[in-house]
């Protein structure tokens, strides 16, 4: 909402300067957004008469002007305007001052040849307005030497504030004015609204259709006949104040109306009345599918539950929202017909999203109008439209099943100090009511409150409370702490958010860069990574069709970052991410997981020689860090390899605890790397961490280390063996000889090629013994020998190696 | 005795001359080896007499316990030598690299999520949280933003598809819908802070279609504006270190809560840098307001037993203005260069008493 101080003044007697009204504004819930004051910018420059024009001998396009200023100087001005000629009056700058508009000290200047003492300003030089292409023209009676500030009513200073929706009466300056009034800053004016009778009786008339009567979905409509009108130009001042908040001026009739919704926060609706067809208006739902025609010249189509006024022709104005081309005021009107109506919020909204139609008038009307004030409005305007166009007026006309705005709530004035913990006094809270256009009645403790009906947010005891201490101030609201003796604090997480954080650290510590990335993705990223129908992933509305469906993984985010990194030149990287990913749209179909990824190599080329490409490993031993981090031990899990289109087949696993899968890891498919535009190596790992068991007991105390006294004692094995047998089997087997006794089995070495047949490998284990009661004899560890070759032998195949 | 003394000196003097730890060895194969000298001395003890050979036993003892602990000496000196000339020739070009080490950062997003919980977990509040995709029950008319309500224009919501019971889910437009889902399940008295992603359909170079937000409710019997001020002007001092920040209450409209605040922090904007706790501008970081009647009875609590407030603000926000960030977009944008110039360090602790 913009209006101009002046304009606030027309209805506020204050003294206050601008700059208080401008901080209480905010400080009453009416936030400040901008406030322009050109004065300052603009108070020296004069408007001036170019008395000679001739072309200038060395330029075609530059010419000659002989500027007078009345200053008794007549200035020489090269200027290349194509609007630039003898007689035109506008705006003159002299040398030494200040342009704004293409910030620059104007000086002497000569251009090819010619001396120029000065310039004659566009609206874009003078930050009016984007207009270029020619100087400032003024009317002819624009009097020549006196100052354009105030010639053209920049002076007056343009505020600007955020409405909130509740405060629809805000959205006309007089209301503005009210709450300004009511918060002590002067007296709001009483409006001079004239009787005006009319002459003679409306040869149109409304006419409501007996469903919408039925519905009460247009409880009033008042209108007015007016006849013999000159529509040329409106008043300078209304044309100033338009055009200070972004309104062109069009002509006196629509300049009017335009004035009085800004002013009153009244949107009327004029028709031309010589182009409506019959003697009678029509306020219907519309047909099914009836087209309409609207003042922006679109057409729209329209349903049974869209409002609409017709005459005999057929529809021509959408209720609430817009009028029709057809019948609108040109400037050759001479007769109008005025329509102030109250509609129904709801249906012009519902109309106004469905053909997504944004006007002031639909802005106005949904977040609810003043009900009662048709009738004044229609004298108001009367007045006004007689005054600049002349013409006579007609008898009122009004019809509907009338307003019903008028509602009573229960109130206690202890209220205020229990919501706000402000003891104001019932003299206060009785004036700042009254001040708003609130009626009391007071039956003992409890007020009967009445809000006036341009409130028509207000509805409980709540609201009464906010208007008091709004107006009364919040800065007078005490503060009372809440790090308070009755509440002891506990973990403010779960313990399956702590896990989420203490990864993060895990996986930065472990040099991976932590991502936050958009939970959607498109929908063919999406798909690669789902084996599952994810239709019901995709969002009707998108942002782009880049982001179209919720992601199922948090693979496709990682891999694209990697990508766009990648391509700016980043050798390596590692990332990772903590967050949902969704299956479907219930609560519990939204998953937190842990995805990570690295490419490249693991640092940059370097002396030592010492980087290398990451591979499998890397991604497993992060995945492994993850889940025992959770505090489930790895070994504990079952590992198998895992043939999905996502990893390669044959370099990838699967951490599981039965069926349920923990984790994944491996090298990320050459397909999907192409589907990315990777041509690097990457690898990845994706922990479920909802599937790993939180420990089950909540306790500090750690469980009870128990250290042997005995030294344990490492034997090496090298076995010959089938390449099909993994090493897990092979340190699987050789562990459950004896538990107790055999603490790890550690693979040392591997090695495939020549000297041995193809299809076998040699593997290198530390198995880890530990006595328990005496040390360990030679045969002893003769007899465990014997039994991990012989185990490895029969139950793998292998033998120990020569 | 002569002798004796004379092969002492001569023996000494060996060992002084000696240049290597080969030298030295030769010379105590020499005099303390099976055939050296003092050995062959030692020998021929027992052919001495008694007295004879007790003393000169005596003498021959001395001699060698000198000898040895010379030769030692001389041995550890010409270790030490040997040792130093070695450690000079392996000196390194110590302004060489290290090999490279990756450590990764902690997003600021997160880093600022901490922050704000550690806070309030102070205040003994726990985290609460709901789904992104939400109902709209849950994200609107539960919080008293029925379906043409013009507040809801101002949402920019995304829908998904209607299912097949007609119903239209959104991605929550707020954390605000967590309010309900709380009230819900726990028994006043409440306090819950609610952070989480958040989603509306605008996207320009102050908004972000994901972006996070924190919500706060706290209910209780007795609780006014007043707690409500208390709380967050505690919430923006410690946040942002600074005691005598200046925060500012301002009436706003929200419709979940009344009266409803927006709040404002001091700071002043100097030829284009922003310092947050000076000058005269104010800038606005949180919504708050008392808990709407509607919404406790939308949620089955009684307004005239329950009453409480709630505030939101937009982690974004907050941590740009906090770590000086100027730009929301790079936020989700995963690039290595800002990710290592705005991110933490995993190492550093978020806490109240480490600030």
């Amino acid at each position: 909402m913009k209006f101009t101080l002046n304009w606030l003044l027309d209805h506020l007697d204050t003294d206050k300067t601008l700059y208080e009204i401008v901080d209480k504004l905010s400080m009453i819930g009416l936030e400040v957004e901008n406030v322009t004051d050109k004065s300052e910018k603009l108070k020296d420059f004069i408007i001036a008469k170019v008395i000679d024009c001739k072309p200038h001998p060395n330029a075609d396009r530059l010419k000659i002007l002989s500027v007078d200023d009345k200053s008794g100087d007549i200035h020489q001005v090269i200027c290349g305007a194509p609007n630039a000629k003898k007689d035109l009056i506008g705006v003159f700058a002299k040398p030494g001052m200040y342009i704004p508009g293409i910030d620059l000290k104007l000086e002497v200047g000569d251009i090819r040849g010619e001396k120029s003492f000065g310039m004659m300003c566009s609206e874009r030089e003078l930050e009016i307005s984007d207009e270029h292409d020619g100087i400032i023209e003024l009317d002819q009676n624009a009097e020549i030497g006196t100052s354009f500030l105030e010639w053209s009513g920049l002076n007056d200073p343009v505020i600007t504030i955020g409405i909130t929706p509740n405060r629809a009466d805000c959205l006309g300056v007089r209301g503005i004015a009210r709450d300004l009034a009511s918060a002590g800053f002067g007296e709001l004016k009483s409006l001079n609204i004239k009787n005006v009778k009319g002459t003679f009786k409306s040869p149109k008339r409304f006419v409501i259709s007996d469903e919408l009567l039925e519905k009460k979905l247009v409880p009033v409509v008042t209108s007015r006949y007016f006849k013999n009108l000159n529509n040329s130009k409106s008043p300078k001042w209304m044309q100033q104040r338009l055009e200070a908040i972004g309104q062109r001026s069009i002509s006196a009739l629509v300049d009017i109306t335009n004035y009085i919704m800004f002013d009153l926060n009244r949107p009327l609706h004029a028709y031309d009345g010589s182009k409506i067809e019959g003697d009678k208006l029509e306020i219907r739902f519309a047909k099914k599918n009836e087209k309409i025609t609207t003042l922006n010249e679109k057409d729209y189509f329209l349903s049974n539950e869209d409002i609409i006024i017709s005459d005999a022709e057929g529809a021509d104005d959408l209720a609430g929202i817009m009028g029709g081309m057809r019948t609108g005021v040109s400037d050759e009107t001479t007769d109008m017909f005025l329509e102030i109506a109250v509609f129904d919020p709801i249906s012009v909204s519902k109309t106004g999203r469905k053909i997504n139609l944004i006007s002031d008038a639909r802005y106005r009307f949904e977040r609810g109008l003043d009900q009662d004030c048709p009738e004044w409005v229609h004298n108001y305007i009367s007045d006004l439209v007689v005054d600049i166009c002349g013409g006579e007026v007609s008898f009122l006309e009004k019809t509907g099943s009338g307003p019903n705005w008028s509602r009573e709530i229960t109130f206690e004035t202890q209220q205020v100090i229990n919501l706000t913990g402000v003891d104001v006094n019932e003299i206060t809270i009785e004036k700042i009511l009254s001040d708003l256009g609130f009626k009391i009645n007071k039956n003992k403790e409890k007020w009967s409150v009445l809000p006036p009906p341009w409130r028509n947010d207000i509805d409980g005891s709540a609201d009464l409370v906010e208007e008091i201490i709004r107006i009364y101030g919040y800065e007078n609201i005490p503060e009372s702490k809440l790090f308070s003796n009755d509440v002891i604090p506990k973990p403010a997480i779960t313990r399956e958010n702590k896990r989420l954080f203490s990864v993060k650290s895990l996986l930065a510590g472990r040099g991976m860069m932590e991502c936050i990335t958009y939970s959607f993705i498109s929908f063919d990223k999406a798909k690669l990574f789902s084996i599952d129908d994810i239709d019901q992933l995709i969002i009707s509305n998108p942002i782009s069709s880049d982001l179209d469906c919720m992601r199922p993984s948090l693979f496709p985010n990682l891999l694209s970052s990697s990508s766009k990194n990648y391509k700016r030149g980043e050798e390596s990287g590692s990332f990772f991410e903590v967050g949902p990913i969704f299956i479907d749209q219930q609560p519990e179909d939204q998953i937190n997981k842990i995805c990570g990824l690295r490419y490249g190599t693991t640092g940059f080329k370097d002396w030592t020689n010492s980087n290398r490409d990451y591979d499998w490993l890397d991604a497993k031993a992060d995945a492994e860090a993850v889940i025992r981090l959770c505090g489930l031990d790895p070994s504990k899990t079952q590992l198998k390899t895992f043939d999905t289109n996502i990893y390669h087949p044959g370099r990838s696993g699967i951490f599981s605890l039965g069926k349920t899968i923990i984790a994944t890891f491996g090298e990320i498919h050459p397909l999907i790397l192409r589907k990315f535009n990777l041509s690097v190596n990457v690898v990845g790992f994706e922990v479920n961490i909802e599937n790993v068991p939180l420990p089950k007991k909540v306790t500090s105390v750690k469980k009870l280390l128990k250290l042997d006294n005995l030294q344990e004692v490492k034997r090496d094995f090298s076995f010959i063996i089938d390449k099909t047998v993994l090493s897990g089997e092979i340190t699987r087997c050789i562990s459950s000889i004896d538990k107790d006794i055999i603490k790890e089995v550690r693979v040392f070495d591997l090695y495939e090629g020549e000297k041995l047949e193809d299809d076998k490998k040699s593997l290198g284990v530390t198995v880890f013994l530990q006595p328990k009661l005496n040390t360990f004899s030679e045969e002893d560890l003769e007899g465990y020998s014997k039994r991990i070759i012989e185990n490895v032998s029969s139950k793998l195949g292998g033998y120990l190696r020569d | 005795m002569q002798d004796y003394d004379k092969l002492k000196n001569e023996v000494l003097i060996k060992i002084k001359e000696a240049n290597s730890l080969d030298d030295l060895e030769n010379l105590r194969v020499q005099v303390l080896g099976k055939k050296g000298s003092i050995t062959s001395l030692m020998k021929q003890l027992g052919s001495l007499e008694p007295d004879k050979r007790r003393e000169v036993g005596q003498i021959l003892n001395s001699l060698q316990k000198n000898i040895i602990k010379s030769i030692d000496n001389k041995k550890s000196s010409l270790e030490e030598t040997f040792l130093n000339k070695k450690l000079k020739n392996e000196a390194l070009d110590i302004t060489l690299p290290t090999r490279p080490e990756n450590i990764g950062r902690i997003h600021p997003l997160s880093k600022t999520m901490d922050e704000v919980i550690s806070i309030f977990a102070q205040m003994g509040f726990t985290v609460a949280e709901g789904p992104d995709i939400e109902s709209d029950f849950y994200n609107f008319t539960a919080l008293n933003i029925p379906q043409e309500h013009p507040a809801r224009q101002e949402h920019d919501t995304f829908y998904f598809n209607e299912d097949e019971n007609g119903e239209r889910k959104v991605l929550r437009t707020h954390t605000s819908p967590v309010q309900i889902r709380t009230m819900e399940k726990l028994k006043p008295p409440l306090r819950v802070i609610v952070p989480g992603r958040t989603y509306r359909s605008d996207h320009d170079a102050t908004h972000s279609p994901m972006f996070h937000q924190c919500e706060g409710l706290v209910i209780g019997d007795k609780l006014n504006m007043s707690h409500l001020k208390g709380c967050l002007i505690d919430f923006c001092r410690i946040f942002f270190g600074i005691d005598d920040l200046p925060v500012r209450f301002r009436p706003s409209y929200f419709p979940f809560t009344e009266p409803s605040a927006e709040v404002d922090i001091g700071c002043s904007r100097k030829s284009g840098e922003l310092i947050i706790g000076e000058g005269d501008e104010w800038l606005e970081i949180l919504g708050s307001g008392m808990v709407n009647p509607r919404v406790l009875q939308n949620c089955g609590l009684d307004p005239n037993e329950h009453q409480g407030f709630a505030f939101g603000m937009g982690l974004e926000r907050v941590a740009m203005l906090k770590y000086g960030i100027p730009d929301l977009r790079p936020f989700f944008d995963s690039d290595l260069r800002w990710m290592k110039h705005y991110g933490f360090f995993p190492f550093e602790q978020t806490s109240i008493h480490q600030g």
